[in-house]
């Protein structure tokens, strides 16, 4: 047993009463990471002094005000490597990063460091988010901690294996068309897509700018619903953020789900769903309906259009996103060059990995004049059209509930080859992005002793119902605490 | 008025002309908007850097300046606005795209009325819209043969305006007219500062022949790196007489981008159609779409400024001056700001107007200062020009003490009184140097008598110079007329 296995209320009381301190909470995490972590390869670096630095400060914080002290104070976060860290490498999981060192930190990181927090490093991920199994990461392999032969899901896939393997009680991950719900689901933990624009962006290396969202990754609903009231809010320095109240998410959580109308879109099970998770499903559908929700089906009809819409408009942000990346100041540079188009293009070559020269590529054709009304513009027009069947559903449910993704977490290396097939991953959770409303993977289940999540979607600005199907869900499903094999540590 | 020689060819000019606002800060972060002279990549942020994850925050000035311009050039205000990544690569260009506007710009269909050689000329305004200024780049040597460029970003991220004009222009003289005219509406509403020497205020042509008549355009040149009015005009020249040339002799002309050679005096290709930039805009996702209200727009129209042909026709007409006179005074917001502070104070706006563009413009001049940074403020000049309207003093000693007092601070009038220049016109005094005169004058009294009006001068310079320039004229002769008596008179 560690304390890594507590949820924050509790860990929180323990601090509280001095039974523990945040120090030995964080020597513990440490601790864990450094004997764990080598198999499963969820940090891309740890930084331990930091992190006792941190704990000792929270330590005093603790002692001096117990009952005044944030509830986060003391609690040990890991980040996303997209996400800037003042002083500490941030990659992005790109080689054209490697050595970084943002000279400010993220908005996010400045809240939860301003709570108290205790953040032990960064986090592997996919090269840029861009990716559905972390096999992108330019510098290493995330397993899953079910099962290491198969792949953590992505993008936030070192997020996912951090909380699952209680390696941290909570981490950041970003999403910008299921990378923080797809791999919760593989990893058997909770995350949470906001609706665009509740979380700031900014310190957030963009992938699709008007995609993205930063998100937790938790053991349970609350210890999310804990940290997205912390992080979420107005930021002057983010113009797409949006000023709306946070209180609902821990204040709704146990409200239940009695007279809650779930709306179940038909299409989302005819995309080929494993019979696994179909399974897990149908038991989740009856679970709520146990607890008193009404579930009827509704209908998206351009979510077959929508992965299309999506590899369109993401990879046009993508080409102008990353064109920073010119190995000016970042990457390996450009010895040898002769011309600036040289330069340009030997630095982009060997600081970017295929699946973003892919990306970037697709994206600069769907710009380009000619081809902008055809592609971009099109992906626009179906774009507005998700959200308007989002709109029609939400006016009959109050959120939707699907499996996350239609399989469980897929082995090593079975879709690299095929970029369509590691691309369908996100068929379920990426139109929630185009739409910009919210969104929750929760434990739901397993399938041939793989996690399987549901995915609850809400309306936008809609999370506290997410937290109360997702809330219940946990409840009855009573499958939180249970450690993947990788958790425990070889005797 | 073209230099050039009747043609049967007709110039289609357009300027676009790209102005640095006046803002505090740079228009998405909170570095400084006045970069000059700081240490190399001293004014900058993660943002203005383009570091990974920062993000954009539009500067509210930025889009009040545009608006005040657009307003001032007659524009219509669209209510929904947007902003556009123009996406290409340069070491100058830090996130690797610029942030434009490029299908709903701030404003859209304005004129610009100027003249040229005594002709009043309409010219349209096509938009006026905002983007963001680039970094600046020092090569190591010439840019052909150096081995490494510096980047400096000091300047990236600050506001430009771009102010696209239509193909209205007929010749070099009315861009030069046109670009004259918009730079001093510009300074006027204080948006830019007019210095197209350090580039505040950049000057791009597009300039094509057609024949004189046709409707059809020619093709096109842009010509780029104009940073005078001089060089706007021989570039503009220069490229007429070479399209000319190529056309004269039945060749063809490419489209292309052409820079000016300050050294060489020609024009010099730089790239050609084939060439262009695919610049692959598409709407700038960091920032949502403005809705510009009515309000607002009308709120901005209300604290324009009078624009200078209004003040120019206001001096006219309420100070009874001549064109040129309200022209001059005119030109600049500080000059006729210091001329009707004075005429404010009581001074005839004729003397007033005399006085400044005369005496102390001059004086200006030869130290290098604008009228109202010059130690001779308007409540002194008025003064001093009061006392000449008083006949305290005369115009002649005036000057002297105006020459003075510019050069050491000192109050004017209190010189003409410290130095006891003020003007003699009590009648017994000037009397006796009247017949002192006569008598030392003896020719002169009698050629005069006998005819001869210029003789008088000379009586009345005597007297002056008796009195050190102070004695009243008007008395002077006066006294002289009753001494010299002509047959008849």
């Amino acid at each position: 047993m560690t304390l890594l296995e507590e949820p924050i209320r509790e860990l929180g009381r323990r601090l509280r009463e001095r039974e523990i301190s945040a120090v030995e909470l964080a020597e513990e995490a440490l601790a864990r990471a450094k004997e764990l972590d080598p198999t499963l390869g969820a940090f891309l670096r740890v930084t331990p002094e930091l992190a006792l630095e941190a704990a000792a400060v929270a330590d005093l914080r603790l002692q001096e005000d117990p009952a005044g002290a944030p509830i986060l104070c003391g609690i040990p976060v890991a980040y996303k490597d997209v996400v800037c860290t003042e002083g500490v490498e941030t990659t992005a999981g790109s080689q054209i990063l490697r050595g970084f060192v943002p000279p400010y930190s993220a908005t996010v990181v400045d809240r939860l460091s301003a709570l108290g927090v205790v953040p032990l490093g960064k986090l592997n991920c996919d090269e840029f988010a861009m990716g559905s199994s972390n096999e992108n990461s330019a510098y290493q392999l995330t397993r899953n901690p079910w099962d290491p032969e198969r792949v953590a899901g992505g993008s936030s896939g070192g997020s996912a294996v951090a909380v699952a393997a209680r390696l941290a009680c909570v981490t950041l991950g970003s999403d910008t068309g299921g990378s923080i719900r797809l791999p919760a689901s593989f990893s058997g933990v909770v995350g949470v897509k906001p609706t665009y624009g509740r979380v700031s962006r900014y310190g957030l290396i963009a992938f699709a700018s008007s995609l993205d969202q930063i998100g937790p990754l938790a053991k349970t609903v609350e210890d999310a619903a804990l940290v997205l009231t912390a992080i979420a809010g107005q930021d002057p320095r983010d113009s797409t953020s949006v000023v709306a109240p946070v209180d609902g998410f821990l204040g709704e959580l146990r409200a239940g789900v009695k007279g809650l109308r779930l709306g179940i879109p038909k299409e989302y099970l005819e995309v080929g769903l494993d019979p696994g998770v179909r399974a897990v499903f149908e038991q989740s559908i009856r679970m709520l309906e146990g607890l008193g929700a009404v579930t009827q089906e509704v209908s998206l009809p351009t979510t077959e259009y929508a992965l299309s819409a999506y590899y369109v408009i993401a990879p046009a942000e993508v080409s102008s996103n990353l064109a920073r990346m010119d190995g000016v100041r970042f990457g390996p540079g450009f010895a040898g060059a002769t011309t600036l188009k040289e330069a340009y293009e030997q630095a982009r070559h060997e600081g970017f990995g295929e699946e973003v020269r892919r990306r970037v590529t697709l994206g600069t054709y769907a710009l380009s004049s000619g081809y902008y009304d055809a592609y971009y513009l099109r992906a626009q027009k179906v774009r507005t059209l998700v959200a308007q069947d989002f709109d029609l559903a939400f006016a009959q449910v109050d959120a939707i509930i699907s499996p996350t993704a239609p399989t469980a977490a897929f082995r090593l290396g079975e879709r690299t080859a095929d970029p369509l097939a590691m691309y369908a991953t996100d068929v379920l959770t990426l139109p929630a992005n185009l739409a910009g409303i919210s969104g929750i993977s929760v434990p739901a289940g397993f399938a041939a002793g793989l996690p399987v999540g549901l995915q609850v979607l809400g309306p936008y600005l809609g999370e506290s119902t997410c937290f109360r199907v997702a809330q219940s869900l946990e409840t009855e499903a009573r499958i939180w605490d249970r450690l993947p094999p990788l958790a425990v540590a070889p005797a | 008025m073209s230099t050039i020689a009747p043609s049967p060819w007709e110039a289609v000019i357009g300027l676009e002309v790209h102005a640095q606002l006046l803002t505090r800060s740079k228009m998405f972060c909170s570095c400084r908007a006045d970069y000059l002279g700081l240490p190399p990549n001293s004014n900058t942020c993660p943002v203005c850097l383009g570091l990974p994850g920062s993000l954009p925050v539009i500067n509210e000035a930025g889009i009040r300046l545009t608006l005040r311009t657009a307003l001032a050039l007659n524009c219509e205000i669209p209510q929904f606005t947007k902003f556009d990544r123009k996406n290409y690569f340069y070491p100058d260009l830090p996130k690797g795209y610029q942030i434009s506007q490029y299908d709903l710009p701030l404003s859209l269909g304005g004129w610009l009325d100027f003249e040229v050689g005594g002709r009043s000329v309409r010219a349209g305004i096509t938009r006026v819209h905002l983007e963001e200024d680039t970094g600046t780049l020092h090569h190591a040597g010439e840019i052909h043969n150096s081995t490494f460029s510096l980047v400096d970003l000091n300047r990236a991220g600050v506001p430009l305006m771009e102010i696209v004009g239509e193909p209205d222009l007929r010749s070099p003289a009315e861009a030069r007219a046109y670009l004259a005219t918009l730079r001093q509406v510009l300074i006027y509403i204080g948006v830019n500062d007019g210095n197209m020497e350090e580039g505040s205020l950049r000057c791009d042509a597009n300039i094509s022949l057609r024949p004189v008549g046709a409707e059809a355009l020619g093709v096109k040149v842009e010509i780029k790196n104009m940073n005078s009015f001089r060089s706007v005009l021989r570039a503009l020249e220069y490229e007429l007489t070479r399209q000319r040339e190529v056309l004269d002799e039945g060749g063809r002309l490419s489209q292309e981008t052409r820079g000016w050679s300050e050294l060489e005096q020609r024009t010099v290709s730089q790239r050609s159609k084939e060439e262009a930039q695919e610049y692959r805009y598409f709407p700038e996702p960091d920032l949502p779409p403005l809705v510009i209200s009515r309000a607002q727009v009308e709120e901005v129209r209300a604290g324009l400024p009078e624009l200078p042909a209004a003040r120019r026709a206001r001096f006219q007409s309420q100070y009874r001056l001549a064109d040129e006179q309200a022209l001059l005074l005119t030109a600049r917001p500080g000059d006729s700001q210091y001329f009707e502070e004075v005429v404010a104070l009581g001074v005839t706006p004729q003397l007033a107007a005399n006085w400044q563009l005369g005496d102390l413009q001059g004086l200006c001049n030869t130290a290098n200062l604008p009228v109202e940074k010059c130690r001779v403020g308007p409540a002194p000049l008025a003064d001093l020009l009061k006392m000449i309207e008083g006949h305290e003093v005369t115009a002649n000693v005036a000057k002297e003490v105006l020459a003075q007092a510019f050069e050491t601070g000192e109050d004017p009038a209190e010189l003409v009184r410290s130095q006891g220049l003020g003007q003699v016109s009590d009648t017994g005094e000037i009397a006796v140097m009247v017949d002192q005169a006569l008598a030392q004058n003896a020719k002169a009294a009698s050629d005069y008598q006998a005819g001869n009006d210029r003789a008088l001068g000379a009586l009345v310079g005597a007297v002056m110079k008796m009195s050190q320039g102070r004695a009243n004229a008007d008395i002077v002769n006066q006294l002289l007329h009753t001494r010299l008596p002509r047959p008849g008179g």
